[in-house]
C-alpha cells in the first residue's frame, strides 16, 4: 500500500482525538442511561458531528483540506459498509456524510475513524470548521505554493482553541495556492490566497466576510500582504474582533459577513490592526519557521519520476474522459484526473463502498495512495502518469466512476435537500437528476462547455446556489416544493453572486426552465463566452424572457 | 372528507434515530398504523404525553404533523412528512418504502 506524503498526526493530535472519542463513548452511554437529557447531550454530539436529520442520525466526518490516503477510504468504506447502508455521501466542504448511523454505534465509527487519523470534531456548531483548500493543492501549473502545509497550521491552530470554541455563529476558512480560485474563496468567512509581492517574496491575502446563505456576500481584502510568520497572529486578531463585535442576539445576523458588512471593511481593517499589533507586541503568536517547514515537510511534491509530456490517446468514451477530467500537472508526464460522482441520473457526490474500495485500489496502484475531495464533490487523483491513463479511465468505468463530465453542465452541485436534511425545504437530488437527464446528450454537453450549476434545497445554501452559473434554490409553499431559479453567479476568481430571477417553478418546469435559458444563450453567445459571459453580457430580462416562456408564448401566438 | 386539522404524533428513536409514530401510549414504525387525532385537544393530550414520556429516554423530538386521510389511508399534508414516512425519494432501496412498508 502506497504511503502518501501528507499530515501525519504526532502523539499530541493522537491523544486528543483518543480522549475525545473516549469521553464521546462515555456520553453515548450516560444519554442512553438517561443520566443526561437530550437538551445535555445535543450539543455534545453535535461536537462530534453527530446530527438528527429526517430519517435518522447524520454523521459528518472531517477530510481536513480534503486529503485522503487509501487507508482512509479504505475505513471509509468499511465504516458505509458495516455501520452505514453501503455508501457515503461528499460534500460541499470537501466531508463525508453518513445518513443512517445509529446512535450506539457511533463511539465504534469514532474509534474506527481515529485508527486512521481522522474525526468528526468541529464539523458542527459554533467554530472554526474543517479548513477547505483547492483540490488540485500541490499538483496544478499554476500554483504559487501548496495550501496545505498552511491549511494544517490553521487546523492545528484552531481545533479546540478555547478561545473559538463559542463563536456568535459557525466560522468557514479557506486556503489557495493559485491565481485560479478552485477554492470558492471569496464564499467563505475568511479566506487565504497565497500570493507573491513585488519582491518575489510569498506571503497571503486575507479575505475576510463572505457567505452564502439567506445574506449573501462576496469576501473583502482584509490584507493585502500578510507576512508568513504573521498570519496566525493576524488571523487571531481579526477572530478577536469577530467574537468580541459579532452578533449573539440574532443567528440570522451572526456571521462575520454581517459584521464586516456593517462595520464597513475600513474599520474592520483597522481593528483588526490595532489587535493585531498587540498580538504582535506580546510575540506569543508568531508562526517560527521551524515549525512551518516542519508541517510543509509532510506534503512534499512524491518522487516524481521523470518523464515526457506524451498524451495517450484511445477510444471515444476515453478521449471525452480525458478532454473534461484530466488537468495539466506541474510535473512532466503527469496528470490530475477528476473522478466525477456525477454518474446521468446518480445522487450528486454519493459513492458506494465498493466504489470507494475501487477507488482506494486505484489510489494505490496509480497515485501515490493520494486523494482529494473537491467541494465539487467529486474525487481527484492528484498525481497519475500520463501513461496510466488509459488503464485509470478502464479500471474507473467498471465502477460507474468514468462519467465524462467534469466542468460540463451535469457536474451539478446539489445538497441532500429534502430527501434527507431535516432542515430543506424542497428537495435538490430529483432536481439534478431531471437536469443531468436533460443535457445526457455528451456533444450537447461539450457545445455548451463550462456551466455550473448549484441547487439548494433551502436558504442555507449548502449546495452553493448563489455561485452557480446557474442557481436553483428549493422553496417551500404551503408544503408544495418551488424552485427559484439564480443566475450569473460565480465561485471563482471572478465571484459574484447570483441574481434571482422572479417568481418559482414547480418540481416538473424546472428542467424545461434551465434548458430554455440555456438554448438562448447557444443561439446569442458570441465566439468564445461561456454562459457566464453572455449573462453578464446581456443581463437577465432575454433569459427571463425564455424562462418563463413568453417568447415561446409570443411565437406560437404568431 | 379530509379533516384539515388531523394529526400525528412522530418522534425519533433513541438508540438509531427510526422515525416513530405514536399508537396508544407506545410507538409503531408505520404511519399506516399510527393513531389519527381528529381533534385539537386529543393531538396535544398524545403530544403532553409524550413529552413527559421523554425522561423515559425511548425516544426524542416529538412533533405533530398534519395528515389527511382518504379511503382509511393516512397521507402527509406536507412533502417532508410524505418523505419521512416512506424514505428518500431517490432511493426506493432504503428507508420504511424499502421495507415494504
Amino acid at each position: 500500500m502506497a504511503e502518501p506524503n501528507m499530515y501525519r498526526y504526532d502523539e499530541f493530535d493522537a491523544q486528543f482525538v483518543a480522549e475525545r472519542t473516549a469521553q464521546f463513548r462515555t456520553q453515548v452511554e450516560r444519554r442512553l442511561k438517561g443520566e443526561l437529557n437530550e437538551d445535555q447531550f445535543k450539543p455534545l454530539r453535535l461536537m462530534n458531528g453527530l446530527y438528527l436529520q429526517l430519517h435518522a442520525y447524520m454523521l459528518r466526518v472531517a477530510v481536513p483540506y480534503g486529503t485522503l490516503s487509501s487507508a482512509q477510504m479504505r475505513k471509509l468504506a468499511h465504516i458505509a459498509r458495516v455501520y452505514d447502508k453501503g455508501y457515503g455521501h461528499f460534500t460541499t466542504r470537501q466531508n463525508i456524510q453518513y445518513n443512517w448511523p445509529a446512535l450506539v454505534d457511533v463511539p465504534d465509527i469514532l474509534e474506527e475513524l481515529a485508527s486512521v487519523e481522522m474525526h468528526a470534531i468541529q464539523t458542527s456548531g459554533n467554530c472554526i470548521r474543517n479548513v477547505t483548500a483547492d483540490h488540485f493543492a500541490g499538483a496544478a501549473l499554476d500554483e504559487i505554493e501548496d495550501p496545505r502545509p498552511l491549511a494544517e497550521v490553521i487546523r492545528q491552530w484552531s481545533s479546540l482553541h478555547p478561545e473559538f470554541v463559542f463563536l456568535p455563529r459557525k466560522f468557514k476558512i479557506a486556503v489557495s495556492g493559485a491565481p485560479n480560485d478552485r477554492a470558492a474563496l471569496a464564499y467563505h468567512d475568511m479566506a487565504i490566497e497565497i500570493v507573491k509581492n513585488d519582491q518575489g517574496r510569498v506571503g497571503y491575502k486575507v479575505l475576510v466576510g463572505g457567505g452564502m446563505g439567506r445574506t449573501p456576500y462576496i469576501a473583502q481584502v482584509l490584507g493585502d500582504f500578510v507576512e508568513k510568520e504573521d498570519i496566525l497572529a493576524f488571523l487571531e486578531a481579526a477572530m478577536r474582533i469577530y467574537n468580541q463585535q459579532g452578533r449573539r442576539d440574532n443567528m440570522y445576523k451572526a456571521r462575520i459577513k454581517i459584521l464586516t458588512n456593517a462595520l464597513g471593511i475600513e474599520e474592520m481593517r483597522r481593528l483588526t490592526g490595532i489587535e493585531f499589533a498587540e498580538i504582535k507586541k506580546a510575540g506569543t503568536l508568531q508562526l517560527p519557521k521551524e515549525e512551518l517547514d516542519r508541517i510543509t515537510a509532510y506534503f512534499a511534491a512524491p518522487a516524481f519520476e521523470t518523464l515526457e509530456d506524451a498524451m495517450p490517446s484511445g477510444d471515444a468514451a476515453f478521449e471525452a474522459w480525458k478532454k473534461t477530467n484530466v488537468h495539466k500537472h506541474r510535473q512532466p508526464g503527469y496528470a490530475i484526473a477528476t473522478i466525477s460522482l456525477k454518474p446521468i441520473g446518480g445522487v450528486p457526490g454519493d459513492a458506494s463502498a465498493d466504489q470507494m474500495d475501487a477507488v482506494a485500489a486505484i489510489m494505490d496502484r496509480y497515485s501515490l495512495g493520494e486523494i482529494r475531495v473537491s467541494h465539487e464533490q467529486n474525487l481527484v487523483l492528484p498525481h497519475v502518469r500520463q501513461k496510466d491513463l488509459p488503464a485509470i479511465h478502464a479500471a474507473l468505468a467498471g465502477f460507474d466512476l468514468a462519467t465524462p463530465n467534469a466542468g460540463l453542465i451535469t457536474d451539478i452541485i446539489a445538497c441532500p435537500g429534502l430527501d434527507y436534511c431535516d432542515l430543506a425545504n424542497a428537495r435538490s437530488i430529483p432536481i439534478a437528476q431531471d437536469i443531468a437527464k436533460t443535457f445526457a446528450d455528451l456533444d450537447r454537453q461539450h457545445d455548451i462547455g463550462e456551466l455550473k450549476i448549484k441547487i439548494s434545497g433551502c436558504i442555507n445554501a449548502c449546495g452553493h446556489h448563489h455561485a452557480g452559473h446557474i442557481g436553483i434554490l428549493g422553496v417551500d409553499k404551503k408544503g408544495v416544493e418551488f424552485y427559484q431559479l439564480l443566475l450569473g453567479g460565480s465561485g471563482a476568481e471572478d465571484a459574484s453572486i447570483g441574481q434571482i430571477m422572479g417568481p418559482g417553478f414547480t418540481e416538473h418546469e424546472i428542467a424545461g426552465a434551465v434548458e430554455r435559458v440555456v438554448n438562448l444563450y447557444l443561439a446569442k453567445r458570441e465566439k468564445g463566452e461561456r454562459f457566464l459571459d453572455t449573462y453578464r453580457r446581456m443581463g437577465m430580462e432575454p433569459f427571463k424572457n425564455v424562462a418563463y416562456g413568453e417568447e415561446l408564448y409570443a411565437v406560437h401566438q404568431g | 372528507m379530509a379533516n384539515p386539522s388531523s394529526q400525528v404524533l412522530t418522534a425519533n428513536r433513541l438508540n438509531d434515530g427510526t422515525v416513530l409514530y405514536r399508537k396508544a401510549d407506545g410507538w409503531v414504525l408505520t404511519l399506516a398504523e399510527a393513531d389519527v387525532y381528529d381533534d385539537k385537544p386529543a393531538a396535544q393530550a398524545a403530544l403532553d404525553a409524550a413529552t413527559a414520556g421523554l425522561t423515559r429516554n425511548e425516544y426524542v423530538s416529538p412533533y405533530l404533523f398534519e395528515v389527511r386521510r382518504e379511503n382509511g389511508v393516512i397521507h402527509p399534508v406536507k412533502e417532508r412528512e410524505i418523505i419521512r414516512a416512506a424514505g428518500p425519494s431517490v432511493r426506493a432501496d432504503l428507508g420504511k418504502q424499502a421495507q415494504g412498508v
